[in-house]
């Protein structure tokens, strides 16, 4: 999360309806917000729908953009909150409740051997409740603590309970595992 | 246990996929053409034909140029052209819902401008002419001006759904611009513009429903507290003036209220007057038995210690207020849901407080129908000559069974009719959805408060319990004429999200504020008489001479309110004095409306600061039984130190 003084005011200059400073900037963070709407929802189709989503409304979004947060940070709270809102929305339909979800996992299993290693990554995030698989997606993000609590807008020492409660669910199953 | 992290990170870092990059491309094109689309469009709006379809094109473009998932394509494709012939105003996709912080270069500017100055040629509009891309957002501010209804939903989303139904979404981003510290993801507060200033001659007639909520007041202290100025819409003067209670002078005789008005110059304005008008309700002896049925939100966002754990001790607060002929019933959605508590004299102390502790936080899917429960209960619970009301404690998750607003509201006002009254508790920051709050309480026919701390909901349940469950003048109404030949412009401080249509005002039908008893209700207009320095609109050349009678009054008053369980509403009038001075009740409600326009930022003030608020705030201060005065005083104090 380096994000230079430069984004910051290409942030505020696309704010103010700099579509130049608005173009540069997304293409300078579409990997990353990608790569976290992955860790977040576990698909890649999901993903690429919740990037859409996020696209389709960021230019209405970035006019509140201030500059009082880096704006990757900013970025990647717009992309959490994006992806609860498709989250809840699913869960009203009840359908594919969660982004991993059994049919991906049956995908990737089929897959076999070159996807173990994933295959344990997809049953682990699984079994994770929303917020601390957030958190974690984070965390894989090479964001510290703080950075993690400063986009999910809650204190640091949350977010270690948080990762510590994540070790402690994964841990319970790598024992399930092993046994 | 790092190894775990190591492992789901190395295995995390294996399966991120790149993204696909005709789908980035698409994407970000997409981005483009919408932010272009937004720049040029704070012009005027177009007829709403060209409106739709231009939404419809960019609504449909982003889904129809994606291969690979046709079916999802489709059927999101054929609802949304459904849902736009159902629902045409609903088609701001997109669009930007805080008009008010628009920067105010780029409304104005027409698109060829920015096309030749800043886009330098590096974007290319899709759609073709300038001109067909200006419309969407502008329609937005439009729906500001609804006066009977003016809150705004703050965005409406289309969603693929079998039955289409808006839904409110949050202004994510702008929750952490503004306060990255706080908990703050997903509140949602109306922004509605400052009420403007009005020609006497063009527009003689202000009217406008009485509001007892306070809930702003409370959310404005506890950002104030976390060290960050409150967002602009969260600030709404009138609940902030009443939140305080005001000794005005009680009525006498049968009348549910007593107005009070005063006329003296403008603290901040040497050269206008404020009309302060003050209404007192009357204290009731005898009150019927109550029934109230505590809806709880028990979701897991609740789970904070200043969610439900709060909203549990603050019910321990008003148990004891209530009497052994009352009645008390608890029904929760979402974690524990359903009818938690059968309706149980509030004399069984033990069993309500056992059932209470019984509720937990936790599962995040909404209870079917819990608000129909809670009323249904109500409904069974109502016996003649008595008071049923529904208490909605939440932290602004209002998915409770109807997820369309409007349906809500009208679920909400339809109840109303039927005698049951629907009150709201705002607890905790973080998802708080102000605007939601404050439209069901007003189509309730109730208050909605935000209890941020206990002493807050001692305020709230138990000092003001009776005001807030006993309303003795249902739909108050206000409307003042000014004498134009007197009075040249005038300017309503707050109630901007209360304006009514001049004809509304003898029209019982149409739904306003309650007082309960002991209520104390104020409203403050700032107005420049005739050939006051002040004056801001030139005379018109062309105009006729001014009408009005330059020997009359400046203004006339007039109230309307049905007594309770009546359906004719009943008129009181009074004349506007003359100048005078303020009591000191009236100059610290005039501290508080200075104050609310100095955290909104408004011009009105000229160079009356923070300073000049505390001053005139401390002066008044009264007796202040409960220290409320003295805690708004400091929170002047905050906000002057965070606003330098």
């Amino acid at each position: 999360m380096r994000m230079t003084t430069d984004d910051r005011s290409l942030g505020l200059a696309a704010a103010g309806g700099d579509a130049a400073a608005f173009a540069a900037l997304l293409e300078r963070h579409y990997d990353r917000m990608f790569g976290l709407a992955y860790r977040l929802t576990g698909q890649q189709a999901e993903a690429e729908d919740l990037t859409q989503d996020i696209c389709a409304a960021l230019p209405s979004k970035i006019r509140a953009y201030r500059g009082d947060a880096a704006f990757g940070t900013w970025l990647y709270r717009v992309t959490v909150n994006a992806a609860h809102d498709r989250r809840r929305r699913h869960a009203t339909h009840a359908k594919a409740a969660k982004g991993w979800g059994d049919w991906e996992v049956n995908r990737q299993a089929v897959k076999s051997e070159a996807a173990a290693a994933q295959d344990w990554m997809q049953t682990a995030m699984m079994s994770l409740p929303d917020t601390l698989r957030d958190t974690l997606a984070l965390v894989l993000d090479d964001l510290n603590h703080a950075e993690v609590g400063a986009v999910l807008g809650i204190s640091e020492g949350t977010v270690s309970w948080r990762v510590s409660e994540a070790k402690k669910h994964l841990r319970a199953l790598k024992g399930k595992e092993t046994t | 246990m790092t190894d775990d992290l190591d492992d789901l990170r190395a295995a995390m870092k294996a399966a991120t996929p790149a993204p696909d990059t005709k789908a980035k491309g698409e994407n970000i094109a997409l981005a483009r053409k919408n932010f272009a689309t937004l720049q040029g469009s704070g012009d005027a709006a177009r007829p709403k034909s060209n409106r739709i379809w231009t939404g419809v094109k960019t609504m449909l473009s982003p889904l129809t140029t994606r291969g690979g998932r046709g079916g999802l394509v489709a059927s999101t494709a054929l609802i949304a052209i459904g849902f736009i012939a159902l629902n045409p105003q609903l088609l701001e996709f997109g669009a930007q819902p805080e008009a008010v912080t628009l920067p105010v270069n780029v409304g104005q500017e027409p698109i060829e401008m920015q096309a030749d100055d800043q886009f330098n040629g590096a974007v290319v509009l899709e759609e073709a002419p300038p001109a067909t891309t200006l419309a969407t957002p502008k329609a937005t501010s439009q729906r500001l001006n609804r006066s009977a209804e003016a809150y705004d939903w703050p965005e409406v989303r289309i969603y693929p759904q079998p039955a289409p139904r808006p839904s409110i979404v949050l202004p994510e981003g702008d929750a952490v611009a503004t306060a990255p510290a706080m908990e703050r993801d997903t509140e949602a507060f109306p922004d509605a513009a400052a009420n403007p200033l009005k020609i006497t001659s063009e527009e003689p007639v202000s009217t406008f429903s009485i509001d007892v909520d306070t809930a702003s007041y409370a959310v404005v202290r506890n950002s104030l507290m976390s060290g960050v100025l409150p967002p602009r819409g969260a600030v709404r003067a009138e609940e902030m003036i009443n939140y305080f209670p005001y000794a005005y002078p009680v009525p006498e005789g049968d009348v549910p209220f007593q107005p009070t008005v005063t006329v003296a110059e403008t603290p901040w304005n040497s050269d206008t007057q404020l009309v302060h008008i003050g209404l007192q309700g009357a204290e009731i002896t005898e009150r019927p038995p109550l029934n109230l049925v505590f809806l709880i939100d028990t979701s897991g966002s609740m789970q904070a210690a200043n969610k439900l754990p709060l909203l549990k001790q603050s019910f321990r607060l008003m148990l004891a207020q209530l009497r052994p002929e009352d009645e008390v019933s608890i029904v929760a959605y979402a974690g524990s849901a359903g009818q938690v508590l059968e309706p149980t004299p509030a004399g069984e102390r033990s069993t309500i407080l056992a059932a209470l502790e019984r509720l937990e936080a936790g599962g995040g899917t909404a209870g079917q129908a819990g608000l129909q429960q809670a009323y249904q209960v109500a409904e069974d619970m109502n016996a003649e000559g008595e008071v049923s009301r529904v208490i909605l404690a939440t932290d602004g998750d209002f998915n409770v069974g109807l997820s369309d607003p409007a349906a809500l509201e009208d679920f909400i006002a339809d109840k109303r009719e039927s005698g049951t009254y629907l009150s709201v508790l705002g607890f905790g920051r973080g998802n708080l959805d102000d605007a939601t709050m404050q439209a069901l309480a007003q189509n309730g026919n109730g208050q909605a408060a935000y209890i941020d701390t206990l002493s807050e909901a001692q305020k709230v349940l138990v000092d003001q319990l009776t005001g807030a469950l006993f309303s003795i003048a249902n739909d108050v109404k206000v409307q003042v004429e000014f004498n134009p030949a007197r009075i040249a412009e005038y300017r309503l401080i707050g109630y901007e999200t209360r304006a009514l249509r001049r004809e509304d005002f003898n029209n019982d039908r149409v739904d306003a504020g309650d007082i309960g008893a002991g209520h104390t209700v104020t409203a403050i207009y700032e107005v420049t008489p005739v050939g006051s320095g002040a004056v801001m609109a030139d005379p018109l050349r062309y105009g006729d001479a001014v009408p009005g009678d330059p020997d009359g009054e400046i203004g006339f008053l007039k109230m309307r309110y049905k007594a309770p369980d009546e359906d004719v509403s009943q008129l009181i009038e009074t004349a506007l004095p003359e100048a005078s001075s303020l009591s000191g009740e009236a100059q610290f409600a005039v501290a508080i409306a200075g104050f609310a326009q100095l955290l909104r930022g408004e011009s009105a003030l000229l160079d009356w600061d923070y300073a000049d608020a505390i001053a005139m705030a401390n002066g008044a201060k009264g007796d202040d039984p409960f220290g409320y005065r003295a805690e708004a005083v400091s929170l002047m104090r905050l906000a002057q130190s965070l606003s330098e």
